[in-house]
C-alpha cells in the first residue's frame, strides 16, 4: 500500500481536526483511534457530555427555583436515567458526525491502538489483536491527556471517580466531595449540586480556578457559594478510603495544622490532566518527554524528523479548541503553508451558571510583566437584558494598554458569557483598541452591550452605569 | 512576486526622477500602500505597492532617472518569521502589471510675487485607490488630527492601522518639525471663519515654494528702468507692426529679448545646481507668467534667443490663449531656464519673487509709473519701472546679478543695443 502523507495517532479534537484539514488539503491521511468512536475525551467523556448534564441540570435547577418567580408553577421530578440517555444520544450523534466528516474529506479512520514503530511507521493493534503497520511520510501525535492521579486517592470509578466516572453516576450523591477547584471539578460539582447533592470542594491552593483573573475567581467563588457549594481552600488531601457505600476523605491544612476528615458517598478527583503518551513508542523515534510528560515541539515539530505533535500532549492550554488550532496549523505546516497559533488568544470558558469566560492576559499577568494598563468594567446588574432575565450576577472587565489602548485581556462572569468571548477574540486578533469596541454598535437589548459598556469604561465614558 | 513598475508619466514626459522611497528593502508592505514618489518637472506622482509582501529589492534608488515601464523594485510574498520551511504563496495580484496609479499631481511653477496658482489646466487625475484599513479608533485619531491614513504604518493584521499605530504616528509628527507645520489639532473655527481643505495641488504648491526657499540661497537685487525709449519705439511702430505680424507689439517681447541678451552676458543666471555640479544651459527658454481665471501659470517661450520680437509676441499670445482656455499641455510648462513674472499688471510697484526651482533667476517686472527723474542736471518726468532679480546666490554672485540687471536695464533704455548685440 502506498504510504500515507499523514498518519495521526488519536481521534480527539487535535486528531480529528488534523485529519479533516489534511483531507481538505488533498493529503492522504489516516487517523488511528483506539476508542470505537471518534472524538476523543472531549466528545466521549469530556466537554460534550458534561455540557449535556450542565444544560439539563441548569434547567432542573431553574424549574425548582426560578420558574415560580416567573409565574410558572411546577414541581419538577428528576429522571436521572433519561437525563443520562439524552446525553448519550447527543454524544452518539456527535461522534457519528465526525465519522461523516472523515468520509467527506477522504480521511481513513483506523480503529485500534496506534504506536510509533520507528521512523515513518505506525503500528496499529486492533481489538482482535491483529497488528498492521502503516507507512507514513508524516506522523502526528494527538494522543491527548488523561486525568491526573493523586497519591492516596485510588480512582475506582465507583465511589472514587474521575471526570469520566462523574458523568455517569448512577444516583444523585448525598454528599459529593470534589478534589480540585479547577474548571472540571467546578462544572461537575455544579451539575450534581443542582440535581440535589451537597457538594464540598477541597482545593490545595488558597483560591479557586488557578489561571483565572483573581478578581473574577473571587466573584466566581462567591456566586458558587451562594448556590450552595462549600469550599475548603488551602487544604491538602492526604487520602481517600472507599467502602462499599461511602468514602472517608482525610485532608490537612497546607499551612499546617491538624488533619480532618470528610464523609462522602462519592469523591470526584479533578486536580488536572496530564499528557497521555503511555505505550506510544516514543523511544522508537528517540523522542523524550519533559519532566511533566509533555512532548517538546517547535512549531509542532518534535525532535524526530517527520514526527509532529499537537493538542494536550504538547505545552499550552489543555483545551479542545486549542487542540483544534494546533491541528490545523500543524497540518498546514506539513502542507508547506504558513500557520501560526497565538496561545495568548486561546479563550477559556467555565460552563457553570453564571459562566466565566476570558481571553488574553489577567491583571496578575500584566502586573508581573510591568505593563501599564487601564481597566474598564461593567456589571450585568446594569445590563437591561440580564436584568429582565433575572441573571444579574457577574460583570465584564476589559484590560487595555495604558498607552496604545490595545485590548490585552477580557474577563467576564455572567449569563452565557462563553458565547460572547469570541467577539473579543476577533478584536484582539486584529489588535483592536478598547475604543474600537466602544465605537462599534451592539444590539439592544442584549448582554453583549455589557461588552461595549465595559470597553467604554477603559477611557472613562461608560454610559449606562 | 510582483514588480513595481514606473507608471505612464503623461504624454510627452519621457522620464522621472525617483524622489523618495517611503520603505526600505526588507520592509513589509501591503497592497496599495504608497512606496515611492516620482517627480517629473511638473508632476509628482506616487507609486503604490501592487501586492502584499516584502519589498525585497529597490532597483531604482532615490535620485535615479527612470522611464515609463522601468523597474523600480520588487515585492516578494510575505514570509513571516518562524513559519514553515516553505511558506506557500497566499498571493496576491498577478505580477508585472504596471502599477495602476496615475496619481497625476500637477506641479505648477511657483509664481512669483503673486500668490501661486490654485489650479492649473491639467486636471488632477488622482486615481481612486484603496484606502488603508483603519480601526475605528485610528480613524478617529487620523480625522481629528489630519493624519494622512496612508502615511501611518500599520502593524495590525494584514497591515491594518491600530489605535496604537495612529497614536505613534501622531507622536512622531509632534517630535519631527513638520515641513508644513500642521497643527497638532485643528483649531476651532469661529463663527465668521470658514475652513476649506487645501487641495493636493495647493499643498504641493505650498511645499514646493517652501522647498525653493529652503534650498536656494535666495536674495533679490533691484534696479529701475526708464521706459521712455521702449514706449516711444512701440508708439512709433505699433500700427505697422500689428498690420504686418497680426499681433500687438507689447512690452513683454522687449523684456524677453532683453533678458536673453543679459543671460548671454551672465550665463550663471541661466544655470542650475545639480548636486556638486552646475549645469549651464546654452538654450534660452523663458517661462512667462500668464494670468488665467484659475491663477497664474508659467508656460515656456522656447528658444527665445532665435525669435524675433513678433515671434515672441505671437508665442506669448498663443500660450496665453491656451492657458485661458485650459489647453496648456504638460510640455508647455516644462523646461524653462529663467522666469519673467509681471506683477505690474496688477499694480505692484516692487516685489521679491520666489525662484522657480531649479532655475537660478527670476525677473520681476512692475508697474510703469511716471516719476521725477534727474537727467543731465534737469528734473524730468519719466515713465519708470522697478526691476527685481531674485537669484540663487549659490550660483550667481552679487556682481553677476547686478550686472545682469544692468544689462536688462540698458537694453530696454536703449533698444538699439539689442539690434547691435552690445
Amino acid at each position: 500500500m502506498a504510504p500515507y502523507d499523514v498518519v495521526i495517532i488519536g481521534g480527539g479534537p487535535a486528531g480529528y481536526n488534523a485529519a479533516i484539514r489534511a483531507g481538505q488539503l488533498g493529503l492522504k491521511v489516516a487517523c488511528v483511534e483506539k476508542r470505537t468512536t471518534l472524538g476523543g475525551t472531549c466528545l466521549n467523556v469530556g466537554c460534550m457530555p458534561s455540557k449535556a448534564l450542565l444544560h439539563a441540570s441548569e434547567l432542573f435547577a431553574a424549574a425548582n427555583t426560578e420558574f415560580a418567580t416567573l409565574g410558572i408553577e411546577v414541581t419538577p421530578k428528576l429522571n436521572l436515567p433519561q437525563m443520562m440517555k439524552q446525553k448519550a444520544e447527543s454524544v452518539g450523534a456527535l461522534t457519528k458526525g465526525i465519522e461523516f466528516l472523515f468520509k467527506k474529506n477522504k480521511a481513513d479512520w483506523i480503529n485500534g491502538v496506534g504506536k510509533l514503530a520507528g521512523p515513518g511507521k505506525v503500528e496499529v493493534t486492533s481489538e482482535d489483536g491483529a497488528v498492521t503497520v502503516l507507512e507514513a511520510k508524516n506522523i502526528v501525535i494527538a494522543t491527548g491527556s488523561e486525568p491526573a492521579g493523586l497519591p492516596g486517592v485510588a480512582v475506582d470509578q465507583v465511589r472514587i471517580v474521575d471526570s469520566t466516572g462523574a458523568l455517569t453516576l448512577p444516583e444523585v450523591p448525598k454528599h459529593l466531595v470534589v478534589i480540585g477547584a479547577g474548571i472540571i471539578g467546578l462544572e461537575l460539582g455544579s451539575v450534581w449540586r443542582r440535581l440535589g447533592a451537597q457538594v464540598t470542594v477541597v482545593e490545595y491552593l488558597d483560591r479557586i480556578t488557578p489561571g483565572m483573573d483573581a478578581e473574577m475567581a473571587k466573584t466566581f467563588q462567591r456566586v458558587l457559594t451562594k448556590q450552595g457549594i462549600a469550599f475548603k481552600l488551602g487544604s491538602k488531601v492526604t487520602g481517600a478510603k472507599a467502602s462499599k457505600t461511602s468514602v472517608t476523605l482525610t485532608y490537612e491544612p497546607v499551612a499546617g495544622g491538624a488533619a480532618e476528615t470528610l464523609e462522602a458517598d462519592y469523591v470526584l478527583l479533578a486536580i488536572g490532566r496530564k499528557p497521555y503518551t503511555e505505550g506510544l513508542g516514543l523511544e522508537s523515534v528517540g523522542i523524550e518527554t519533559d519532566k511533566r510528560g509533555f512532548i517538546p515541539t517547535d512549531h509542532f515539530k518534535t525532535s524526530a524528523p517527520g514526527v509532529w505533535a499537537t493538542g494536550d500532549v504538547i505545552l499550552g492550554p489543555m483545551l479542545a479548541h486549542k487542540a483544534e488550532e494546533d491541528a490545523v496549523a500543524c497540518i498546514e505546516l506539513i502542507a508547506g503553508k504558513y500557520a501560526h497559533v497565538d496561545y495568548n488568544l486561546v479563550p477559556s470558558v467555565v460552563y457553570t451558571a453564571p459562566e466565566v469566560a476570558w481571553v488574553g492576559q489577567t491583571e496578575e499577568q500584566l502586573k508581573a510583566a510591568g505593563r501599564a494598563y487601564k481597566v474598564g468594567k461593567f456589571p450585568f446588574s446594569a445590563n437591561s437584558r440580564a436584568k429582565i432575565n433575572h441573571e444579574t450576577d457577574g460583570f465584564v472587565k476589559v484590560l487595555a494598554d495604558a498607552a496604545t489602548d490595545e485590548v490585552l485581556g477580557v474577563h467576564m462572569i455572567g449569563p452565557q458569557v462563553g458565547e460572547m468571548i469570541g467577539e473579543y477574540c476577533v478584536a484582539m486578533a486584529f489588535r483592536a483598541a478598547s475604543e474600537d469596541i466602544a465605537r462599534t454598535c451592539h444590539p439592544h437589548p442584549t448582554r453583549s452591550e455589557a461588552l461595549r459598556q465595559a470597553a467604554m469604561g477603559v477611557e472613562g465614558w461608560t454610559m449606562q452605569a | 512576486m510582483a514588480d513595481i513598475m514606473t507608471p505612464a508619466l503623461g504624454e510627452s514626459v519621457t522620464e522621472a526622477t525617483v524622489a523618495k522611497w517611503s520603505k526600505k528593502a526588507g520592509d513589509a508592505v501591503r497592497k496599495d500602500e504608497i512606496l515611492v514618489e516620482l517627480e517629473t518637472d511638473k508632476v509628482s506622482l506616487e507609486v503604490a505597492a501592487p501586492a502584499d509582501g516584502v519589498l525585497s529589492e529597490i532597483s531604482a534608488e532615490e535620485g535615479a532617472t527612470v522611464e515609463p515601464g522601468a523597474l523600480l523594485g520588487r515585492i516578494t510574498d510575505g514570509a513571516v518569521a518562524g513559519a514553515a520551511k516553505s511558506s506557500s504563496p497566499k498571493v496576491a495580484a498577478p505580477s508585472s502589471t504596471p502599477v495602476p496609479v496615475p496619481a497625476g499631481e500637477l506641479q505648477p511653477e511657483p509664481t512669483p510675487g503673486k500668490a501661486p496658482p490654485t489650479s492649473a489646466p491639467i486636471p488632477d487625475t488622482s486615481a481612486p485607490k484603496a484606502e488603508p484599513v483603519l480601526a475605528p479608533s485610528a480613524q478617529r485619531i487620523a480625522s481629528e488630527n489630519n493624519l494622512e491614513p496612508a502615511a501611518i504604518a500599520g502593524t495590525g493584521k494584514d497591515g491594518r492601522v491600530t489605535k496604537g499605530d495612529a497614536l505613534a504616528a501622531l507622536e512622531a509628527r509632534a517630535k519631527t518639525p513638520a515641513p508644513a507645520a500642521a497643527p497638532a489639532a485643528p483649531r476651532a473655527v469661529h463663527e465668521r471663519e470658514e475652513r476649506v481643505k487645501m487641495t493636493r495641488l495647493r499643498q504641493t504648491i505650498a511645499r514646493r515654494l517652501k522647498e525653493a526657499q529652503n534650498a536656494a540661497a535666495m536674495l533679490t537685487t533691484f534696479n529701475e528702468v526708464d521706459m521712455t525709449a521702449v514706449m516711444a519705439l512701440r508708439n512709433q511702430y505699433k500700427d505697422v507692426f500689428e498690420k504686418k505680424h497680426g499681433v500687438k507689439l507689447g512690452f513683454m517681447s522687449f523684456f524677453v529679448k532683453a533678458v536673453v541678451h543679459a543671460l548671454k552676458q551672465v550665463p550663471e543666471v541661466n544655470a542650475e545646481i545639480d548636486g556638486t555640479d552646475i549645469i549651464f544651459k546654452n538654450h534660452y527658454d523663458i517661462s512667462v507668467a500668464v494670468g488665467t481665471e484659475k491663477g497664474l501659470v508659467t508656460p515656456v517661450v522656447r528658444d527665445a534667443d532665435a525669435m524675433s520680437l513678433a515671434g515672441v509676441e505671437k508665442e506669448i499670445g498663443a500660450l496665453g490663449k491656451k492657458a485661458r482656455d485650459g489647453q496648456l499641455a504638460l510640455e508647455d510648462l516644462q523646461g524653462g531656464t529663467f522666469t519673467i513674472s509681471n506683477g505690474g499688471v496688477y499694480g505692484s510697484l516692487m516685489s521679491t519673487p520666489i525662484l522657480n526651482a531649479p532655475q537660478s533667476g527670476i525677473l520681476g517686472m512692475h508697474k510703469i509709473q511716471e516719476r521725477p527723474m534727474v537727467v543731465g542736471g534737469q528734473i524730468v518726468i519719466r515713465p519708470m519701472m522697478y526691476l527685481a532679480l531674485s537669484y540663487d546666490h549659490r550660483v550667481v554672485d552679487g556682481q553677476g546679478a547686478v550686472t545682469f540687471l544692468v544689462h536688462v536695464k540698458d537694453a530696454l533704455e536703449d533698444p538699439q543695443r539689442l539690434l547691435l548685440d552690445v
